[in-house]
């Protein structure tokens, strides 16, 4: 709780969580506000931002409300990033873990296996494997996770290494406890909080890749997207340029909401003489 | 010199086990998409006969094993053989190196206008932890890095190519220009400052926070208190031993962060229209050419890694003590 104290008095931390209040209560309350289908015609096309109250931020080329997009997509650029920020730092921890408790040949194959998706750009294997399974919002997590699990397996490995040597691990080994059982139970909770310190920045890092891919057109097509908003601004960049500016300044607050969070995070942190 | 090559070689050697996973774990993924390439050709001209598709399959070898084609892919890599893209009716490998040094421009400029500009600024920013200047900076550079790099290409664009007309909007040069030489290269440099501020910018924010911090530690190191205690200039303390030391985990993160901007570049492209690697990559994916995408992302492995050792050479020329343990092992 003192944590929670410390972050709430250090400016980033204050700054983070204002700027991440806004996409939050967005993607909350986006039924409330709007629950017509936001891929649905609402009124006359392209009326500018700032003139017809009933469209606050205006139309886009087929006469969708640009707000009630901006709203809806909040949450489906939250919703991707945390699922596939949490499907990459499960898939990491356990791979890390085995690598670093088993050692020898496992951990030399698996960090073999963890060299090849580094070198792949991120962006360029989601690419391929959403064509390849088909753009759903599932399958666009799980692509964004596949380009995102190799932090989290290189780091839980480094700490599971310096963790398997301790003595409460090898006490568990004394009393007769399974490898794996020791390896789950005991080693995998004390090699956590350092990996989950990453992910902040890999859910910021799922944010913009999901733009991306959606802005290329392989996002899951039956969801309005900030990146497939821009996309779709394009194609009348010069008459109405609002329509790429607007979603784009949604995905600017939400990437620094979450950077700020976690520099308020980590500074609040090692005040407390932890590692960030 | 010698320590350099030792240590090229190690890497060079471990790196092939990692390349032939990338390979084979591609061609299985691709093997999983639905349809071929013969389907997706089909498709492009409007059907045909059972006769005919199966005399398309034999002649493409798909009628074999996935394993036994496996095996007829790797021997044709061996051989420098990337295969025949079906959609373009060319070899692959010569699609790739035609757009090859469009990317390569524009990923090096990138990159040396983040490396640069990026490790100045955190100089600038890291000379006094906490002053005004550093606080801007920090805070800026903050921003910037939370910024999608193909939304501020477009914002870039709107700005300076639609509103202000000061450079082009789209495309590698003038089309049918008939430049040459000096009045070409600047023709291609005026369509490059747009996407290269829009990819590079991302970075220069990241090398500029990562200099800044790595000059917060080295301030507290003990050698650093000595140089004072000496008397030396502080502005001879900030670059000569400050600057120097915290120079070097950011040679590394240039490797790291290779892979990152090659994926960066593919959407740069897509909002600049540059015919470079990245929109061949998008375009094999509109094609559904799976030859080609394979291709494409063994080349983009294989260019990681090169510039992964161009960086281990650096840090050994560096830093004598890289390498030096393997002289005794």
């Amino acid at each position: 709780m003192k944590t929670m104290a410390r972050l709430a008095r250090s400016p980033e931390g204050i700054a983070g969580l204002l700027l991440l209040a806004l996409p939050v209560a967005a993607a909350l309350l986006a039924d409330v506000f709007f629950s017509a289908d936001p891929l649905s015609i609402a009124g006359p096309a392209l009326i500018p931002p700032f003139t017809d109250t009933a469209f606050p931020l205006g139309t886009d080329r087929l006469g969708r409300d640009v707000l009630a997009g901006l709203i809806h997509g909040a949450r489906a650029s939250l919703a991707v990033g945390l699922a596939a920020a949490f499907v990459a730092l499960v898939i990491g921890s356990l791979v890390g873990t085995i690598a670093g408790f088993a050692g020898g040949l496992v951990d030399e194959a698996l960090m073999r296996v963890v060299e090849a998706f580094q070198i792949v750009p991120g962006l360029l294997l989601a690419l391929a494997f959403v064509s390849v399974v088909g753009a759903s919002l599932p399958v666009v997590v799980f692509a964004i996770a596949l380009g995102a699990w190799t932090g989290p397996a290189r780091l839980a490995r480094a700490e599971v290494l310096s963790i398997r040597e301790r003595d409460y691990v090898a006490s568990a080994r004394v009393i007769g406890m399974h490898p794996a059982e020791i390896a789950f139970r005991e080693v995998l909770p004390n090699a956590l909080p350092p990996v989950l310190a990453l992910s902040s920045v890999i859910v910021a890092g799922a944010v913009l890749i999901e733009a991306a891919l959606s802005f290329l057109g392989l996002g899951d097509p039956n969801i309005v997207t900030w990146g497939s908003m821009i996309a779709e601004g394009r194609n009348v960049l010069r008459s109405a340029p609002y329509l790429s500016i607007v979603p784009g300044i949604g995905l600017v607050v939400t990437v620094l909401g979450v950077y700020l969070l976690s520099e308020g995070l980590s500074n609040a942190l090692a005040a407390r003489g932890m590692r960030p | 010199m010698n320590r350099a090559l030792r240590l090229l070689r190690r890497r060079i050697v471990s790196s092939i086990p990692v390349l032939l996973i990338v390979i084979v774990g591609t061609f299985f993924l691709l093997e999983l998409a639905p349809g071929d390439a013969v389907d997706a050709y089909l498709i492009s001209i409007g059907g045909g006969d059972p006769a005919l598709v199966q005399s398309l399959r034999e002649s493409y070898g798909l009628d074999q094993s996935p394993l036994l084609r496996l095996w007829v892919y790797l021997v044709s890599l061996a051989h420098l053989d990337l295969g025949w893209s079906v959609q373009f009716g060319r070899p692959i490998l010569d699609l790739i190196l035609e757009r090859l040094p469009n990317t390569l421009w524009l990923m090096g400029s990138a990159l040396a206008l983040s490396f640069g500009l990026g490790t100045l600024l955190g100089i600038v920013a890291g000379a006094r932890p906490g002053s005004a200047g550093d606080r801007i900076l920090s805070i800026g550079s903050l921003a910037l890095y939370a910024v999608p790099s193909f939304w501020l290409g477009l914002v870039l664009s709107i700005v300076f190519a639609v509103q202000l007309r000061w450079l082009p909007t789209s495309g590698i040069e003038t089309i049918a220009s008939g430049k040459e030489g000096l009045a070409r290269a600047l023709d291609i440099a005026r369509h490059l400052v747009l996407p290269v501020s829009a990819l590079g910018f991302i970075y220069l924010a990241l090398f500029l926070r990562m200099m800044r911090a790595g000059m917060g530690e080295t301030w507290r190191q003990d050698f650093v208190l000595a140089a004072r205690a000496k008397g030396l200039a502080r502005r001879r303390i900030v670059l000569r031993h400050v600057a120097r030391n915290a120079l070097l985990p950011l040679v590394t993160m240039l490797g790291l962060q290779a892979a990152a901007m090659l994926g960066g570049s593919v959407v740069i492209e897509s909002v600049f229209a540059i015919p470079g690697f990245g929109r061949l990559a998008q375009e094999a994916v509109a094609g559904r050419d799976a030859p080609l995408l394979i291709g494409i992302i063994i080349v983009s492995a294989v260019l990681v890694i090169l510039i992964n050792l161009l960086v281990d050479i650096a840090y050994a020329l560096l830093d004598p003590r890289v390498g030096a343990s393997e002289e005794t092992a």
